[in-house]
């Protein structure tokens, strides 16, 4: 039993990275009607920003000024890849974002190896959240309680900020009409490129939670991405909460695979996917495309 | 939303002339490369590309699906055809068969299965259905893992064509590519390939029109994924081994960049593109990563300022259709 609960743990750790990952995927779908394949570089490069925060002599800034620091660094990155590249995509069908943004994807990548090399760097478990506690039932190590948790939090409060706010309105709105939006005053150039921020951000967050769990690598990202994908037209990236909730249900289904038949664990996201497909084109939560 | 190409010129009689002159012309370079000093190898494993980029044309060109997972119908016909020659010890023919065979029933399912999304979702599904097959590969006794299938015998073609001779291979390749290229060249102008091309301007006109939109994009696909099978078939030939590399998704990547090089929806963009992504490559080898980053750069550039492509432009530039 011990170990279906560890099992049940590392899915739900996974599932809050992919409810992370297809959240901002989601929403940066939602305004730039691009499928950003760069998503898994980015969530890398948050990994490595504060993998160097904490590295560099002079800064050795540690995990807690990190998880800030390094999704607005990264977020920031993205924005000015938004106003210099992505930009000029508007009106042309999508798969050329997604063209460019797999070309974005390399380069990070391929710029990380360069300097990195493959293998993995490690990153200590801040000091607050070393340990584990007892639950009676099973062993629970600090920190990947922590990540659950926090990133649930995280994934809650940007739900709330789309649906319940008067910025996530105008936001929707403009997903809507941009033109509408437009007339009524409101700066769209600049809400899509702070979307697109924030989506990026999102990324960044998810790389730092996991730098501590897995190891700080350049391709982390490449593998994962395809994953994302696949819970994502698994959700059907209909709605901010589909992709939250398939997100979590999906790293737990994983990790439920790895207990009772390891050998499916790699395959058992895209098998589920085939099976959606055949039932439900659109996904679970989607809309008709 | 506009057009991914740029052939608004109609199919004349005079744009067929053209079409047929460069044919001839790329057809004689190519058989003249033995009496040059020209890398047989290099060159036949950029014919092997290029064939599985006309393939991918096929579908993203003339059908606007973009496929991420072409390199699934490489991988698989390359395995099949592998373990054909060497564990069944089949004759060549019969190997390439097996996998163009299994390439065929894969291209069957998973087409079935990612036509029901269309646009970037079609994209996504066809990219996660890739990465199944690569665990799949990964874990399955048959392939060796990350070994790879080694040694293939290449054996007498019918019994009498010795492939194990360069120049031999050379223009059975040639051969292989040339007839894959007219194929290819003969659907697009069929009847078929007109009905491809109007789902592409406009599915739902298409399907205002009466054609039943989805049982051409699933033909579509399976002819593209059973010719990209054939590629990865000859492509064992030429390499004598059948590996995870093949199948993995930055391969799918490579053929995207191939054909978006040398102009989507081009008839002679994809060939141009392979040879020039695999000339970089060869020459490139020894920048170790920065190849990856170059190839980026290129995407980027391409979808930025070139999106017609290298032929594209020439023929945009020459108002003709290439």
């Amino acid at each position: 039993m011990q170990a279906l609960y560890a099992q049940l743990l590392v899915g739900l750790i996974n599932g809050s990275f992919y409810a992370l990952l297809s959240l901002g995927l989601a929403v940066i779908f939602g305004m730039l009607n691009i499928i950003n394949f760069a998503h898994g570089a980015l969530y890398m490069m948050g990994a490595f920003v504060a993998y160097f925060l904490l590295n560099n002599d002079y800064l050795s800034i540690g995990y807690w000024p990190a998880l800030i620091i390094a999704p607005i660094v990264v977020g920031i990155f993205g924005m000015i890849l938004e106003r210099t590249m992505l930009q000029w995509l508007t009106g042309l069908d999508h798969l050329y974002g997604l063209l460019l943004t797999f070309g974005l994807a390399l380069i990070i990548q391929g710029v990380f190896q360069n300097y990195f090399g493959s293998s993995g760097l490690p990153y200590a478990i801040p000091d607050q959240l070393k340990g584990g506690m007892n639950l009676g039932f099973m062993f629970l190590p600090v920190y990947r309680g922590w990540v659950v948790v926090f990133s649930l939090v995280v994934c809650l409060a940007t739900w709330f900020l789309i649906e319940k706010t008067q910025l996530g309105a105008y936001l929707r709105a403009a997903t809507e009409n941009p033109t509408l939006v437009r007339a009524f005053g409101i700066n769209v150039p600049r809400m899509i490129t702070l979307t697109y921020g924030l989506g990026v951000g999102l990324a960044a967050l998810a790389g730092v939670l996991s730098a501590p769990i897995n190891q700080v690598r350049p391709l982390m990202g490449a593998d994962l991405i395809i994953v994302v994908f696949a819970v994502v037209v698994i959700g059907g990236m209909g709605s901010i909460m589909g992709s939250i909730i398939t997100g979590f249900a999906l790293g737990v289904i994983e990790g439920l695979t790895k207990y009772f038949y390891p050998e499916a664990s790699n395959t058992v996201v895209f098998v589920l996917m085939v099976l959606v497909l055949l039932v439900k084109p659109t996904g679970l939560t989607g809309r008709a495309a | 939303m506009t057009a991914l190409t740029d052939d608004t010129l109609p199919v004349t009689a005079r744009a067929m002339r053209d079409e047929m002159i460069v044919f001839v012309f790329m057809a004689l370079a190519l058989a003249a490369v033995p009496f040059t000093g020209i890398y047989p190898f290099f060159v036949m494993q950029a014919l092997c590309f290029a064939l599985l980029a006309c393939a991918f044309n096929l579908l993203i060109g003339y059908g606007g699906l973009l496929s991420f997972g072409h390199a699934m119908f490489l991988g698989t016909a390359g395995y099949c055809s592998a373990h054909a020659l060497k564990v069944w010890a089949l004759p060549p023919e019969l190997g390439i068969l097996a996998g163009v065979a299994a390439a065929v029933v894969l291209s069957i399912v998973t087409g079935y299965i990612s036509i029901r999304r269309q646009g970037i979702y079609f994209s996504m599904i066809t990219l996660a259905l890739s990465q199944l097959l690569y665990f799949i590969y990964l874990q399955a006794p048959f392939t060796h893992g990350e070994d790879g299938i080694q040694g293939i015998p290449q054996g007498h073609l019918f019994g009498i064509v010795d492939l194990s001779k360069s120049t031999v291979l050379y223009y059975v390749v040639l051969v292989g590519f040339l007839a894959g290229f007219l194929l290819i060249y003969r659907i697009i102008n069929s009847p078929f390939g007109e009905v491809l091309k109007s789902i592409r301007e406009n599915e739902q006109r298409a399907i205002s029109l009466g054609y039943r939109t989805d049982q051409y994009k699933l033909l579509a696909f399976i002819l593209s994924g059973t010719l990209a099978g054939f590629a990865g078939s000859l492509k064992v030939f030429v390499a004598q081994n059948a590996s995870l590399t093949d199948v993995h998704w930055s391969m799918s990547g490579e053929v995207v960049l191939m054909t978006l090089v040398g102009g989507l929806g081009t008839i002679f963009g994809p060939v141009v593109g392979a040879f020039v992504i695999i000339a970089m490559q060869q020459y490139l080898a020894s920048y170790g990563q920065w190849v990856t980053v170059i190839q980026g750069a290129i995407f980027v550039i391409c979808v930025l300022t070139f999106r017609r492509g290298v032929v594209g432009e020439i023929a945009h530039y020459l108002r003709r259709s290439l």
